[in-house]
């Protein structure tokens, strides 16, 4: 595997075109992270509206794994239930932590599918967690709970 | 064991600036020989952060456990006898590598750990004051008003040491600023270290800018106020001659493992007077004199900062690596670096989309040279780099407020040795513009 194939299309995408990126509106939680061995940072911002949809919005500046996770990150979570959305950030945790061995399910990840090669560079992999990170951590911060079914897929 | 490859390289004899036989070098660090991902040929460039070992050295440490490993200073034994002339020879060797005399050499974990040691004598003298005035030196205890004097461009391992002394002492931390070129704002220096500074403590090399600082300058200006002045000497001992005493620091602070060392032991040098009157920072065995259950007394320096069993092998490691570079004669290592040096820079100067940061200029500065490339993050570049099997460090090179200084969240680092050449230089360039055509930038 090479670095180009590493790198594709989708990723370098949403790295150029980010969606969702920008603060929100009145969030009802925050979480800053900062990868502190290579100074990549994000900031997501979530809330839920009146049927418990989720909100979220995000700023960070990094290299292009990172800030590409955010985008597919924001973008695939945006409007979904918080239990659906955790299933996907529990797939996406899987993805990364498969060493490349895993068969990325595009139903369940979307654009996540892209960051399969990735999860061979075991430098560039708390790149691509770290706005998942921080999202649940901003989901904590705003009491915004899951049910068991997303729980058992951590 | 090979015949071959047990005395380091002479360095050649003929008149005029003596040059490094880097082909002859290369065959005494078998690493360089490997290849990493997809077969590429190995392109070291990240010295800086740690160099590699030549077959001297990984030799003399298994030579060590193989012949004569024991523990040191104990034992009546013929093998106790021999890992303790092993362990002092080695001493001997690392401290006359950098002019200094074996009684003033501590080894310690590492750099860090040195820089550790140095930070703990004040705050631990500074607890000990508070009930015990007459037990400690004076000159090691701060009060509230005090302050230490650092520079923006210091190795966390010379920043976060201080915060927590400040923490502990209510002294304040002071830094000597640095201007858009990467150099000191020496004209604050008057200034900023004054009445008040008790502690100067300053890097000889910045790991991030490739600075070179006038250190000696700054130790007269700490003296000159009766501050302890403190060098840490880890990216500028292993790539120039250096005299330790010469320097007018009171301490001076480095590591083995980025002289061609092995990792796991650093040296911080001191004038005798100043190791004597510092506190001890690890306690327990070998760094005693005598002990009763309800008080110790403390054994002269530099045991009385090495508690614990010692890292023999290590030392006897970084003392075959002295002799390495004793023997390629350290003003070539110098020369040889700074041609390599002028060559990247020159280099990565021409090309379109690259700032270095740090001194443009090959005056007063080593051989870690940091850059960022526009539109791209450096763990971008890094990785394309790693793909063609150049090794190089991204990221903020633990000295994240150096970073901020210069507005950039991280950069990439090249930095070389005696084992590179400007072909090493040419893959990189190289490296960098297939990043950044495939980027678009």
């Amino acid at each position: 595997m090479n670095v180009e194939s590493m790198y594709q299309e989708i990723i370098l995408d949403h790295y150029k075109n980010p969606r969702g990126r920008g603060a929100i509106s009145d969030p009802a939680g925050e979480s800053h992270q900062v990868n502190p061995t290579c100074g990549d940072e994000v900031t997501v911002q979530v809330t839920t509206d009146d049927s418990g949809h989720l909100h979220v919005g995000y700023e960070g500046q990094g290299c292009s794994i990172s800030q590409a996770s955010a985008s597919v990150m924001a973008e695939m979570v945006e409007g979904l239930d918080p239990t659906e959305a955790d299933a996907i950030r529990a797939a996406f945790l899987d993805l990364m932590h498969s060493k490349g061995a895993a068969e990325p399910d595009e139903d369940v990840l979307g654009d996540g599918i892209a960051f399969a090669g990735v999860a061979k560079y075991p430098a560039r992999i708390k790149c691509a967690l770290l706005p998942w990170m921080a999202l649940q951590d901003a989901e904590a911060k705003a009491g915004i709970t899951v049910t068991d079914e997303g729980a058992d897929r951590r | 064991m090979t015949q071959t490859s047990l005395v380091a390289p002479q360095r050649s004899e003929s008149s005029g600036p003596r040059t490094l036989d880097v082909e002859r070098i290369r065959r005494d660090f078998p690493i360089l020989g490997r290849t990493v991902r997809d077969e590429r040929p190995l392109v070291y460039l990240d010295s800086a952060a740690t160099s590699q070992k030549p077959v001297q050295v990984l030799e003399a440490e298994a030579e060590y456990y193989r012949s004569c490993n024991a523990a040191v200073h104990r034992g009546a034994h013929q093998l106790a006898e021999e890992a303790t002339d092993a362990y002092e020879d080695a001493r001997r060797a690392i401290a006359g590598f950098v002019g200094a005399s074996a009684d003033d050499v501590v080894f310690t974990k590492n750099a860090t750990e040195s820089l550790n040691l140095a930070a703990y004598a004040f705050s631990n003298a500074t607890a000990k004051a508070a009930h015990a005035p007459d037990t400690v030196d004076p000159r090691f205890v701060l009060r509230p008003g005090d302050s230490i004097v650092i520079t923006q461009m210091e190795h966390h391992a010379n920043l976060v040491p201080w915060q927590e002394v400040c923490a502990k002492t209510g002294a304040v931390l002071r830094w000597i600023g640095v201007d858009d070129d990467g150099r000191l704002e020496l004209d604050e220096l008057d200034t900023l270290i004054d009445s008040t500074t008790r502690v100067v403590s300053v890097v000889h090399q910045s790991n991030i800018l490739g600075t070179i600082n006038p250190v000696e300058a700054i130790m007269r200006r700490a003296h000159e106020v009766g501050a302890i002045g403190i060098v840490d000497g880890c990216q500028s001992i292993p790539h120039m001659p250096i005299d330790v005493t010469s320097l007018g620091a009171d301490l001076v602070a480095w590591s083995g493992h980025k002289m061609l060392g092995p990792t796991g032991i650093g040296m911080l040098w001191g004038r005798h007077e100043v190791l004597d009157a510092m506190p001890p920072f690890l306690t327990g065995g070998s760094m005693i004199e005598t002990v009763f259950m309800d008080h110790s007394t403390y054994a002269e320096a530099p045991k009385r900062f090495e508690a614990g069993t010692p890292m023999v092998a290590q030392a006897v490691g970084t003392a075959a690596a002295a002799r390495y570079l004793e023997a390629l004669g350290m003003d070539a290592v110098e020369a040889h670096e700074h041609r390599l040096t002028g060559y990247a820079l020159e280099r990565l100067d021409d090309m379109r989309g690259v700032r270095i940061i740090g001194p443009r200029d090959n005056m007063h500065r080593g051989s870690a040279i940091s850059f960022v490339v526009e539109g791209l993050h450096p763990h971008d570049v890094g990785q394309f780099l790693d793909d063609r099997g150049v090794a190089v460090r991204v990221g903020h090179h633990c000295a994240w407020p150096t970073c901020r200084r210069f507005g950039v969240p991280a950069t990439t680092r090249l930095s070389t040795y005696i084992y590179n050449d400007t072909a090493d230089i040419d893959v990189a360039i190289e490296g960098i513009r297939a990043a950044q055509e495939f980027f678009g930038v």
